[in-house]
């Protein structure tokens, strides 16, 4: 699905991410680990082409992201559901129009009035908060309108950076749940997380592989964890 | 193709997308209150060219087909010169009517200049002769050559040496007035542009977003374009109604019909003025259109 060979990633005269292989496959669930600045999210952003790699090879959906155009990448986002840390919503727009924004930028204006939404609202808990507007949801609701929102194309592939930064432990492993839920309706899953106990958590529900930034190269965390 | 189908998505009516952008904020009045002064400008360089060109019509039909003979001469030979002008007149192809003003039409031409009591008889004023000429009009060299050998106080003013220049700056006021609109509009576009360059950037988070979700350019231009054509519409059917207003309290053609002309609208002329808010629409189509695909481009 996302593949990548060789990877490094600079900025700003520095090497962030070094000589990175990884094929993500379907239906896998991954957490990516690492102490705060070490680069996770800057690679969860080079695995849905926000960033392109300095050198190596990105291949999203078997396409090589050099030779994307913006509106290749733009269509390949749409079978990527991303969750940030900071949940960027349109703050003008209450949560059910920024969940259903997916479907009509996909241009399935139609679908956006199905009943799929408020099915979607009752899953993720906020039923009752659709017509809020972003500002006036809780840490917590912003991230499961993050996870909504991310889902509701049906993606092939969510990668979530921090999806439990934010909120408190109850929170979490109801946004854990919500995940492995989704992994096991067959999505690949990738969580960005420096939470060990949600990790741990995690790994007692579902057969996960636990990567880890170090040293700005990708490893694969063992028993150690 | 695929660009034609980018175009095409700016005239795509979908609700969600044309909430995506703020209805409110500063650089959406801006659009607003530029696009109305602007189309209440143009409503007057409408106004001008239009009075320009009726002036020029009426100064080119007033004077066409007329001409002037002035005989200066002493007073013992003026009466010979101008029988001489006259029989010279009567046998001249072109001239359909030829006759020399009286005393008191003479006094009435005068008259703005010098008052009513003046004493047109004791004073040696040249005598002037009116000629009326046919379709085909006359040969002016060959009328002057005859007039100077046979009646050489005679100066033959068939009016083109003051019509032209005069009917040359009322068409040049016209053209003047069309280049006034012409940059009214690049000036409007240019305002636009810085306008919808501010909201870009003051909706960063709005972008991020949408191609966090895929959005594609055509539909993050789309959303700005018609955010700004529509308020740029609004403000100019705003200008066109106030500028059309302020036009009517300018002087009538009854008031100035001598020499000048009125500087209302005339008939069919007030059609234009529909043309100006859709005219201005395009203009910050246009203007949206480049500075968004420009702004995208750098942000990625």
């Amino acid at each position: 699905m996302i593949e990548l060979e060789n990877v490094a990633y600079s900025y700003g005269g520095g090497e962030l991410l070094s000589d990175m292989t990884l094929s993500i496959s379907a239906g896998a669930f991954y957490f990516l680990t690492g102490p705060s600045g070490a680069g996770k999210t800057t690679f969860l952003k080079l695995c849905y082409g926000a960033l392109v790699p300095t050198a190596g090879q990105i291949r999203i959906f078997g396409n090589d992201v050099r030779s994307m155009s913006r509106d290749d990448i733009a269509v390949a986002r749409r079978r990527i559901g991303v969750v940030h840390q900071d949940c960027k919503f349109i703050d003008h727009m209450n949560v059910e129009d920024n969940i259903a924004l997916p479907l009509a930028v996909s241009g399935n204006n139609t679908l956006a009035e199905d009943a799929n939404i408020k099915e979607l609202l009752a899953w993720v808990g906020l039923s009752k908060r659709a017509k809020a507007f972003p500002p006036e949801l809780s840490g917590g609701e912003r991230q499961r309108a993050a996870l909504a929102r991310a889902i509701i194309m049906s993606p092939d592939v969510i990668l979530a950076d921090e999806p439990t930064g934010n909120v408190d432990w109850e929170m979490s492993e109801r946004l854990l749940k919500l995940l492995l839920e989704l992994n096991r309706m067959g999505k690949t899953v990738l969580i960005a997380s420096h939470d060990l106990s949600l990790i741990r958590s995690a790994k007692s529900q579902v057969q996960a592989r636990v990567l880890r930034i170090s040293n700005r190269r990708l490893q694969l965390a063992g028993a150690n964890l | 193709m695929r660009k034609l189908l980018a175009i095409l998505e700016l005239f795509r009516i979908d609700q969600h997308r044309d909430r995506v952008v703020p209805a409110t904020g500063f650089t959406a009045t801006l659009t607003t209150l530029t696009a109305g002064a602007m189309a209440f400008l143009v409503v007057f360089a409408l106004a001008l060219s239009f009075a320009a060109d009726r002036l020029a019509a009426r100064w080119t039909s007033a004077l066409e087909g007329t001409a002037t003979i002035r005989i200066s001469a002493p007073q013992d030979q003026m009466k010979v010169q101008v029988e001489h002008a006259l029989a010279i007149l009567s046998t001249t192809q072109g001239v359909e009517t030829a006759r020399a003003l009286s005393i008191d039409e003479q006094q009435t031409l005068l008259e703005p200049w010098f008052g009513p009591d003046i004493p047109l008889a004791d004073l040696p004023i040249p005598q002037l002769i009116e000629i009326t000429e046919t379709s085909d009009g006359f040969d002016a060299q060959g009328l002057r050559l005859r007039l100077s050998a046979e009646a050489p106080g005679a100066i033959l003013d068939d009016h083109m040496r003051w019509r032209k220049p005069l009917v040359q700056a009322a068409r040049r006021l016209a053209i003047l007035g069309g280049l006034s609109i012409l940059v009214i509009a690049l000036t409007s576009g240019a305002m636009v542009m810085l306008a919808a360059r501010a909201a870009l950037a003051a909706n960063a988070q709005v972008i991020s977003v949408l191609r966090l979700i895929g959005a594609k350019d055509s539909y993050i231009v789309a959303a700005f374009v018609r955010r700004f054509s529509v308020r740029a519409f609004l403000g100019a059917v705003l200008g066109v109604i106030l500028g059309g207003v302020a036009v009517m309290f300018l002087p009538s053609d009854g008031a100035t019909a001598s020499v000048l002309t009125g500087l209302r609208f005339q008939g069919a002329d007030w059609i234009w003025l529909a043309v100006v808010p859709p005219a201005l629409a395009c203009v910050a189509f246009l203007a949206t259109r480049f500075a968004a695909r420009r702004v995208l481009g750098e942000l990625s």
